[in-house]
């Protein structure tokens, strides 16, 4: 087996046992990189000192120096995190020359472990999408079959795992960002629990809503990386306090005992036979497995997408205030043209540097936080919120976890629903509640399509019980033994 | 001063900054200097991805405050985003309190030539301030070092009814911040702000009129002339039958008149929400009782004190409690002396005097509580007299000498030898013959030039009552 077709955790060991160099490791998804970016566009940045880092490992790993878990083994991370010294642009124009002194606590935990950072992953202008279509930086295509979206907003980093680019990769999750690209691109995608992690150093989307995940081939390289990455940070006064448990060592396959849920309002109209038909299959082997399963009911399911749309774009219209062009970031030509005034100096710098998808969210957002209907929109989303967290919590009470599809349909062509906000806004029908009640939520690989087109299978648990969720998720990858699928552009 | 038929509404809003280590919602210092953008962080330059952590000092001596001026400590409040656009605003929104602040319902007793006025306090609410911009012609400069330095805003119910009711108002309430110790109270520095929010009504009407707001006035002697002028012009413009626009304006002391900076058609939608990336400020109510119990003495429960226990007027009172640590230098001098009318006069007439003229703090000029303590026990014992002291009192505060030293050097010791003296002034009667006629003969206000004439030929050292019982002898004549 060639090194790049090795998993994280394979290739995490292969580093421990001496087995391989990080160099070797690291120069490998850089080559293969090199190979389908031009034709991908999964990342935005490589890290330039990639491969010099990997040397300073191995060398370390000579003197016989302790290193951490991660030693070596390349990971991408999404350009919404900043990475000190590294271009992170948040697929924005507005920030394409923003390099921080500092990165997010998300880099500085895996880098910690020894995870070689390799590059900046491609996605939506400031996560702002469905498609990975928004990016400043040129669309993302889906290895599978590049004439389809990869999915978004984590496009860029699902595309670089699937394809071999990576063997791991960190995206975020606002309103279902890491599951979907996951979902289309055939791998592991996992938003943890609202809290579990730090969104210190993340470019803030919708802070209520936003949270880092791993997207890796299997759920145990998933576990792992969230074992890295979870835990209390004092700089992100929502991070919780919670204890971080050994997820990875204590996955089984044995579902013997466990409740899963059928939430009937994501089995609606509108979900496509082949989605069925796998979402059928996986809820086969988890019967199988031992687990139970019952009928639940998410009443108020069908008002997510409006909630969440006006949650995020609210916070987003506030977010998205700092991107000025007073301290950084992209400046409009005054030299040519001079201000009139600081209006003028704002309006150019941002309307020059933004997207028309971010104008629409941040208009959206103002106008629904605005004297007169702030009660009609924002405060009247708070209170359903609250509701739609009820009904989750409802529904636990019955249930262990819920297994749905993540998306009524597999990936769909690139252009397809771009000038279509509404289609595309319901492309995150079974997403986003997960994001607004701060529920971990996961996509699992659960098959392919007619068109040979990945799908996956959602798995949601309570809060803090990612555990549950991911030996669900890891019976039905034993089962299926996808894990060494690869699309046909990697070979 | 009188209105007429016109009655006043007052309301102040007092921002003030809270003395603490590091910033708000930043880890970076929050003194004030340094050079430009020194105290930075990626929090304060609202870099993308930087998130607030609240500063427990500053919640700390926010709720002091709020206990100090009566209010309700709510242990469950909200920061929220105030959202507008300004290039020293670095994140596009102000971090503040909105519709669950911290202390609510409070009040606070201003003493007006003697009488208590109580004077209602809407909320105080925690906050951070902006960055400072300073305009260039075609270019301004900012500097970030004062973006994210705590404040804590303190609005008041519109309970004032004269100009120099809110200047006392805004006199306690500094007063109080700095017993505290959470804030220096400084108006021209900026580290207290004060806007003050002004309508006008005919006496007996119910609705109020409509008002202006006076931003950023930086002396209590510019808060009243300021609110003065304003008051003036409103009744003014209503009765010359014009009407009175809600608007902000500012006060320019040199011209003293407000005018015009922005009017409410300009005024911004803020589109407040809470800060999604802050938990709601929630805290056991134990440890707002732990911090009652730490209170120091205020400045109205000390001036009462001081007039029972030293029994001094309520005017000494009050001029010495304004301020700690003059409080605390008087109950020094008091102690070392015995003689609290003596030690409270010294220190409200001679010492604030001096204080006054050279801008000095009590904390930094050269008397020693326990020097002025002496050199009152000195006059006491009679070593000196009262007015040789005013010089020894010069003389110590030039040099931070101590009044015994002062006198033996300069031989300034009181003459209370009978004999000494009764031979000056035989000097002086043998010497100003008509005067003594003049004096025998029914004059008796001539009293006054034999003492003068007698301190003079001692060169003040002469013992006062000792001059007048013998001047007094030998002027009977035989």
């Amino acid at each position: 087996m060639s090194i790049i077709e090795k998993n994280l955790t394979e290739l995490c060991d292969a580093v421990q046992k001496r087995e391989l160099k990080s160099e070797a490791i690291t120069k490998a998804f850089l080559d293969q990189s090199t190979r389908l970016n031009p034709k991908l566009n999964a990342y935005i940045t490589m890290n330039e000192k990639a491969l010099e880092q990997a040397r300073d490992v191995d060398k370390k790993i000579a003197s016989g120096a302790k290193v951490g878990r991660l030693a070596g083994v390349p990971i991408a991370i999404k350009d919404m995190l900043c990475t000190k010294g590294i271009k992170t642009t948040a697929g924005s124009k507005i920030l394409h020359n923003f390099i921080p002194q500092y990165s997010a606590a998300v880099v500085e935990k895996l880098e910690g472990a020894g995870a070689i950072t390799i590059g900046k992953t491609n996605q939506d202008e400031f996560a702002m999408g469905s498609s990975t279509e928004t990016s400043h930086y040129g669309i993302c295509r889906n290895p599978w079959s590049t004439d389809y979206v990869p999915g978004g907003s984590s496009g860029g980093s699902a595309a670089a795992v699937s394809a071999r680019m990576a063997p791991m990769a960190i995206g975020t999750d606002t309103g279902g960002s890491v599951r979907q690209p996951a979902n289309f691109c055939g791998i592991v995608g996992v938003k943890p629990t609202y809290g579990r992690v730090s969104r210190y150093g993340i470019v803030a989307y919708a802070s209520s809503l936003d949270q880092a995940g791993p997207m890796g081939h299997t759920v145990q390289d998933c576990a792992t990386i969230m074992e890295v990455i979870s835990g209390k940070d004092v700089r992100d006064t929502t991070s919780a306090q919670e204890a971080v448990p050994e997820w990875s060592k204590n996955l089984t396959d044995n579902l013997k005992g466990l409740k899963i849920g059928l939430p009937k309002e994501y089995f609606a109209e509108g979900v496509s036979d082949d989605v069925r038909k796998v979402v059928k299959n996986a809820i086969d082997i988890a019967k199988a497995a031992g687990a139970e399963i019952v009928d639940v009911s998410l009443p108020l399911t069908h008002l997510g997408v409006a909630v969440y749309y006006l949650v995020a774009t609210c916070e987003a219209s506030s977010n998205l205030a700092r991107y000025d062009g007073v301290r950084f970031g992209y400046r409009s030509d005054f030299e040519k043209s001079p201000a009139v005034d600081v209006d003028d100096f704002y309006s150019r710098n941002r309307g020059e540097g933004f997207g028309s998808e971010v104008k629409r969210r941040i208009m959206l957002g103002t106008y629904a936080l605005s004297s007169g209907y702030y009660d009609a929109y924002y405060k009247k989303a708070c209170q359903v919120r609250r509701l739609l967290r009820q009904n989750f919590l409802d529904a636990f009470k019955k249930c262990d976890v819920l297994l749905s599809p993540a998306s009524t349909t597999p990936a769909f062509k690139i252009g397809e629903r771009i000038e279509s906000p509404i289609e595309m806004y319901l492309n995150d029908i079974y997403t986003t509640s997960t994001n607004l009640a701060g529920l971990p939520g996961m996509s699992v690989p659960g098959g392919f399509s007619k068109d040979k087109l990945p799908i996956g299978v959602q798995i949601m648990a309570a809060h803090f019980q990612e555990q549950k969720m991911l030996n669900v998720g890891y019976a039905i990858e034993k089962s299926l033994n996808l894990t060494r699928e690869v699309p046909n552009v990697v070979r | 001063m009188s209105y007429g038929n016109w009655e006043p509404v007052i309301g102040l809003e007092i921002h003030a900054q809270l003395m603490t280590d590091s910033k708000m919602f930043a880890p970076e210092s929050a003194a004030y200097g340094g050079a430009d953008n020194e105290y930075t962080s990626p929090i304060s330059l609202g870099m993308p991805g930087a998130l607030p952590s609240i500063n427990h000092r500053a919640v700390e001596f926010s709720i002091r405050i709020g206990l100090a001026l009566n209010c309700r400590i709510n242990p469950h409040s909200v920061f929220a985003r105030k959202n507008y656009f300004y290039p020293d605003l670095p994140k596009g929104y102000q971090i503040s309190q909105f519709d669950q602040p911290l202390c609510e319902k409070g009040f606070l007793d201003v003493f007006i030539d003697g009488k208590a006025k109580r004077i209602g306090i809407t909320r105080a609410h925690m906050e951070e301030d902006a960055g400072k911009s300073t305009h260039h012609g075609d270019y301004s400069l900012i500097n970030l070092n004062r973006a994210g330095v705590p404040l804590l805003e303190i609005v008041s119910e519109p309970d004032i009814a004269s100009a120099q009711e809110a200047a006392e108002y805004a006199r306690s309430v500094r007063n109080i911040l700095r017993y505290l110790e959470v804030c220096d109270g400084n108006l021209e520095e900026g580290s207290m702000r004060c806007d003050c929010n002004v309508s006008v009504r005919k006496k007996g009407d119910t609705k109020l009129g409509t008002r202006t707001e006076i931003k950023n006035v930086n002396s209590f002697r510019f808060v009243e002339k300021a609110i003065d002028y304003e008051i003036q012009r409103q009744i003014a413009s209503i009765e010359s039958g014009e009407r009175i626009v809600q608007e902000t304006r500012l006060y320019d002391s040199t011209k003293n008149r407000t005018f015009t900076m922005r009017s409410k058609e300009e005024a911004h939608d803020y589109r407040y929400f809470p800060d999604p990336d802050l938990l709601p400020l929630v805290f056991d109510s134990s440890w707002t009782d732990q911090i009652r119990a730490k209170l120091p003495e205020l400045p109205r429960e000390k001036a009462t004190r001081f007039q029972t226990q030293y029994g001094l007027p309520e005017y000494d009172a009050l001029v010495l409690t304004q301020e700690r640590g003059v409080s605390e230098y008087f109950e020094a001098v008091a102690k070392i002396c015995g003689n609290a009318k003596a030690a409270s006069n010294w220190v409200m007439v001679e010492l604030m005097r001096e204080l006054k003229e050279t801008d000095k703090s009590i904390e930094a000029q050269p008397i020693k509580s326990n020097q002025l303590g002496d050199l009152i026990l000195l006059i006491d014992k009679g070593t000196i007299s009262g007015k040789i002291a005013k010089s020894v009192f010069a003389e110590m505060w030039a040099s931070g000498g101590n009044p015994a030293d002062i006198i033996k050097a300069k031989g300034l010791v009181q003459i209370s030898d009978t004999g000494a003296l009764e031979k000056i002034i035989a000097d002086v009667i043998a010497a100003s013959p008509g005067q003594v006629a003049e004096y025998r003969s029914g004059k008796e206000k001539l009293f006054g030039f034999f003492v003068g004439q007698v301190m003079k030929a001692s060169k003040g050292q002469a013992n006062p009552d000792l001059v007048n019982q013998i001047l007094k002898e030998k002027l009977k004549g035989s």
